[in-house]
């Protein structure tokens, strides 16, 4: 590659295209890292840490909740590549496996909560709250409504976050007693007729774990036009009336008791579920049905416009990588268990409860009157010592505020054997326990009703033939391998999305995941049980310091997007400090993310865009024309590094010496970190705080849309604002550690990898990208390109020329690229017309030959249409993608031949061929026609029987 | 593709149109707004008896690939809003200067309708 390219080695490439002034050595870009090991190494060592993690029985509640993961969908799912290393599901045709999963999930939360809309999963409970309050205030008809009720039951995590994301965009928040307000009609009216107030939060369960009846409530919020979000528990609403019929507009909560681990605090799949009328405004992906050329119902991302790609600083949220991964995990949980399962599951827990408060009160434990669904909450001076003795039995409980009260949450790992422990341990002595027991047994045995008196579920639910036909593990197997056989992953290609950073997720980084040592930790037990995850946080953290040249890291933003708001957050607090808080512009090139407008929005800052000169870089002359015109209120610059365009902007340092001369700090876009990472820093060439994608440039696979980690890194002066810090702005995510449970992916990179590691793969990252770029000029222009002709990671092609000459738009591309066994490269961004693609440093040099072999063909087959030879409308580009059923078909009546259609590479590609299970999709059709749950059971002809 | 630009309408920078009908104005889109846009899927108006001003947004329109605010291309007050459009969005696009109009205004300022563009200058600047 190396030859072709007319290089003598890595360096010298490395020399080519970094700007000298910024490269580092080395030694001084290996500081701090380790030297490179092997798997066996790497994963003993990292043993020897989980090590420090103690498993106990959590029953801490809060939010997270033991759960039985079924073996099949851990191993078939959570561990199967051909799930985790898929890619968002933009190109639908060969995503309907994931996609089907999805709205099996927003089905599943539509049904649950009684709301139609569901979306395809938010980051956790907490910043969906922080959604539900955004979206509160964006339709509540009030004007200047700037109030936002929250009952002060609500999780504590879920009202941190809250604070955090209020008081940047003007929000105040005012605690109520929701539950004393629905008993109290009068005093309900009037804190809801303030003319203030545009919404209200609620909690059921309650964190105290008491249920209530929030009907009249809800009613009394609605006649008065005020927005109401109930945050609710899945497995309650499984048995309790659903709050959207009940008279909530938005139901949020967490998926994770729905069969996904709890990780020390995520990665989880949150929901979001509305009314039919904000469908427009609601925040995140919804997967939409819609139909293919063909005429067969297919599935695809609806409603894109509203998101960060497309309204950038108006989008109705900066969320861009979710949940997928888990979200899927628990569509399949409740796919397998149907509602009589999950029904079952939730009764149990009522019922275990109620037996459990029989034995407690047996031993003058008596705990707090009132109908709960798990959560018994024990007011007693002996809350110290009970915790203790709990603890000796393995168990632990929730310790209250002060020293006069604990909690007890069950979930669905619990058994009557587990209480009669419960009980033994919490007992004076022997004799009082016995009594507990047979008290605790009774009640088991006479079970009354103990959710009488509030509203329950009636109708039958989750009706939809999918919750019914695989109950058996074998169908279920089945039925999970025929989605994932229909989506195009890692595991068939290459995957060249720029910006996106498709690299090897390798095995040995993911095998931890697995381990109970990590995975069975609650985020709230005891910190000396969480030892393990405390080391492997701070030598990751090191590791990142160390890689971006800062000071300090966080690695609780569970996203890229929150990141970005995390950084921008942690500006302006810094502002703030300095007596500067009126500093509130942020300059942002017209190139960057869409995310980077969107967050800045979020945080309270205003937009004022940068043009990019011809060459696709930041123009100086706009730059300091406007750091200047808004030089006392310049808060902050955001700018990509390389740029967005692919390029190591040669004047980064002249860059970031602008903002800094006129008050302004400069956040640095991480995104394309695989182009840097041992070969310079940014915290060396001027940037004061720069946001990590771990599920890009550290391995973290992106799941199909998610999970994701972005981390900040700050310089010394910033370090004492990061969340958590005494001086530090609130938390962005419901867990201290954001997502910790795929931290040890990125830890198990950097310590096989090691300084030298790091670098050579940045290097031979460099190698691909101007590899594909140099093969495929001849045929594809490339737009922009550094100094001496070099591009960074990399490249953007430009289709444009093909508009004109053979009417071809940049989908035809995308999907022709799908009959030659390909995901295509990122389409239309940052420039429309073209593709961006980054091959990283992963893949062969087999695998780029058969990429470049792909698109030089494409161009030939493009160049028949522009002289002629095709038809411009009937062509394999044009028709693209071709299904088996239409190749297959007895009729072909297409005026170029099966062969061409499917088998472009050739014979060699019969072995290998991938079959799109859709042909094009319209997504007009779909975006015109909203369907975001599977059929209901009267929407098909004949309802399929269900399973015995 | 040529796209057309009746001499009766008056155009704004932000692409709507405007055409005098009676004592009241007839608001729209160009035809080069509804190409770059492409399929329109979802259109955003406001109700009757709505005020309008100048220069502010008064809704959306909504594409597979693109949302953008409507400019309202003079103030004035809702006397009738195209419930054909909201229903069926492809009306829009199919005729955008005939069925496919946005809203009927009462206008507050004569001069802000002559501040607009003549189709020879608007067809001009977005062809050129």
């Amino acid at each position: 590659m190396l030859a072709e390219l007319g290089l003598a080695s890595l360096e010298a490439l490395a020399a080519s295209v970094v700007p000298a002034d910024i490269l580092l050595p080395q030694e001084i870009a290996d500081e701090g890292l380790p030297a490179p090991c092997g798997e066996a190494e790497a994963l003993a060592e990292l043993e020897a840490i989980a090590a420090r993690n103690q498993v106990r029985r959590s029953l801490i509640g809060l939010g997270y909740h033991g759960t039985a993961t079924p073996a099949l969908i851990q191993r078939h799912v959570l561990e199967n590549p051909a799930w985790y290393t898929a890619y968002t599901p933009y190109q639908a045709e060969i995503s309907q496996g994931r996609l089907e999963a999805l709205l099996n999930f927003q089905t599943l939360i539509s049904e649950l909560t009684g709301l139609p809309i569901a979306n395809a999963s938010l980051l956790d409970e907490a910043t969906a709250a922080a959604e539900a309050m955004a979206l509160s205030r964006a339709v509540c008809k009030r004007p200047a409504a700037s109030r936002y009720l929250v009952d002060e039951q609500v999780l504590p995590q879920t009202l941190a976050v809250l604070q955090t994301r209020a008081e940047p965009v003007g929000i105040s928040l005012e605690l109520v007693d929701a539950s004393a307000l629905a008993a109290d009609p009068a005093a309900a009216a009037a804190e809801l007729a303030v003319p203030d107030v545009f919404g209200l939060l609620l909690q059921l369960p309650a964190t105290s774990g008491l249920l209530w009846d929030p009907a009249p409530l809800l009613a009394q919020a609605r006649a008065a036009g005020v927005i109401a979000t109930v945050a609710i528990d899945p497995l309650a609403q499984v048995l309790l009336a659903p709050v959207g019929e009940l008279g909530a507009s938005i139901a949020i909560g967490s998926a994770q008791r729905l069969g996904v681990p709890m990780m020390a605090g995520g990665p989880h799949a949150a929901f979001f579920a509305t009314e039919e009328a904000y469908k427009r405004q609601i925040p995140g992906r919804l997967v939409g049905q819609s139909l293919d050329a063909e005429g067969r119902p297919a599935l695809r991302l609806a409603l894109q416009t509203r998101e960060q790609h497309i309204r950038r600083d108006k989008a109705t949220s900066n969320i861009c990588t979710a949940q997928v991964l888990l979200a899927v995990m628990a569509s399949f949980y409740a796919v397998h268990h149907g509602p009589e399962g999950l029904a079952a599951i939730a009764r149990r827990i009522v019922t275990l409860r109620a037996a459990l408060a029989a034995g407690l009160a047996q031993v003058g434990l008596a705990p707090e009157a009132g109908a709960g669904f798990d959560t018994l909450r024990l007011v007693t001076p002996r809350a110290p010592e009970l915790l203790q003795r709990a603890a000796a039995a393995g168990f632990n409980l929730r310790p209250g505020s002060g020293n006069g009260e604990l909690a007890i949450s069950l979930d669905e790992l619990s058994t009557p054997a587990e209480l009669e422990a419960l009980l033994n341990a919490l007992a004076p002595d022997g004799a009082s326990a016995a009594a507990a027991c047979a008290a605790c047994s009774a009640a088991l045995d006479h079970a009354e009703n103990p959710l009488a008196g509030l509203p329950l579920r009636q109708r039958p639910w989750l009706q939809q033939r999918v919750f019914h036909q695989y109950r058996s593990e074998t169908e279920l197997l089945r039925y999970i391998q025929r989605l994932v056989s229909k989506d195009l992953s890692l595991v068939h290609g290459m995957i060249p999305l720029g910006s996106c950073t498709m690299k090897l997720n390798a095995a040995a980084e993911l095998a931890p995941v697995s381990w109970p040592a990590f995975a069975q930790l609650h985020p709230f037990a005891p910190a000396e049980q969480l030892a393990g995850y405390a080391q492997l946080s701070q030598q990751l953290e090191a590791w990142l310091a160390a890689i971006t040249g800062f000071a300090a890291v966080s690695l609780q933003p569970n996203a890229g997007s929150q990141g970005e708001y995390a950084g921008l957050l942690v500006i302006r607090a810094w502002h703030n400090s300095r007596g500067q808080g009126h500093r509130d512009v942020c300059l942002i090139p017209t190139s960057a993310h869409g995310t980077n407008p969107a967050s800045a929005v979020m945080a309270g800052l205003r937009v004022v865009p940068v043009a990019c000169d011809e060459a696709g870089n930041v123009d100086l002359a706009d730059l300091e024309a406007k750091a200047s015109e808004h030089a006392d209120q310049l808060a902050a610059l955001m700018v990509t590094y390389p740029s967005t365009h692919g390029v190591f902007e040669p004047q980064i340092r002249r860059i970031c010496a602008l903002v800094h001369e006129r008050g302004g700090q400069v956040y640095l876009d991480g995104a394309n970190l695989n182009a840097q990472v041992g070969l310079c820093k940014p915290g060396l060439y001027g940037a004061d705080v720069c946001h990590l994608n771990l599920h890009k440039t550290f391995c973290i696979p992106h799941g199909g849309g998610g999970p994701g980690v972005g981390p900040i890194a700050v310089a010394a002066h910033l370090a004492p604002l990061l969340p958590g810090r005494d001086l530090g702005i609130g938390p962005v995510s419901a867990a201290p550690w954001g997502s910790a449970g795929i931290l040890p992916i990125s830890w198990m990179y950097i310590r096989m990898m090691g300084g030298r590691g790091l670098r050579t793969a940045s290097c031979v990252a460099l190698l691909a990208a101007n590899l594909v770029a140099r093969r495929l000029e001849p045929h594809y222009p490339v737009l922009f390109k550094g100094e001496g002709g070099w591009v960074a990671h990399e490249c953007i092609l430009d289709l444009r020329p093909l508009q004109r000459s053979a009417g071809l738009v940049v989908d035809d591309l995308a999907k022709r690229l799908m009959d030659y066994g390909f995901h295509a490269p990122t389409v239309s961004w940052p420039v429309a017309g073209t593709v961006m693609v980054e091959p990283t440093e992963s893949e062969s040099l087999a695998e780029l030959d058969r990429f470049c072999s792909a698109m030089t063909a494409i161009r030939a087959e493009a160049e028949a249409i522009a002289e002629g030879h095709s038809d411009p409308a009937n062509n394999p580009l044009k028709r693209a993608p071709h299904t088996l059923a239409a190749v297959s078909a007895d009729v072909w009546d297409r005026p170029y031949s099966r062969s061409q259609a499917a088998f472009p590479a050739g014979s060699d590609q019969q072995a290998s061929k991938f079959w799109p299970a859709v042909a094009r999709i319209d997504n007009a059709y779909g975006d015109r026609n909203l369907v975001c749950t599977c059929p209901t059971v009267e929407e098909l002809a004949q309802p399929l029987p269900l399973a015995s | 593709m040529a796209l057309s630009f009746p001499a009766d309408c008056r155009y704004a920078d932000s692409h709507e149109t405007a055409r005098r009908d009676g004592e009241l104005v007839r608001i729209g889109l160009s035809a080069f707004a509804i190409e770059q846009l492409g399929d329109i899927v979802f259109v955003e108006l406001p109700e009757i008896g709505a005020a309008l001003k100048a220069g502010s947004s008064f809704g959306s329109v909504e594409s597979v690939k693109a949302v953008e605010d409507l400019l309202a291309p003079v103030g004035g007050v809702v006397e009738a809003r195209n419930e054909a459009v909201l229903a069926s969005p492809e009306e829009l696009q199919n005729d955008p200067y005939g069925e496919g109009w946005l809203l009927l205004v009462r206008p507050g300022d004569p001069a802000e309708f002559d501040a607009l563009m003549d189709a020879a200058t608007y067809g001009g600047k977005v062809q050129a």
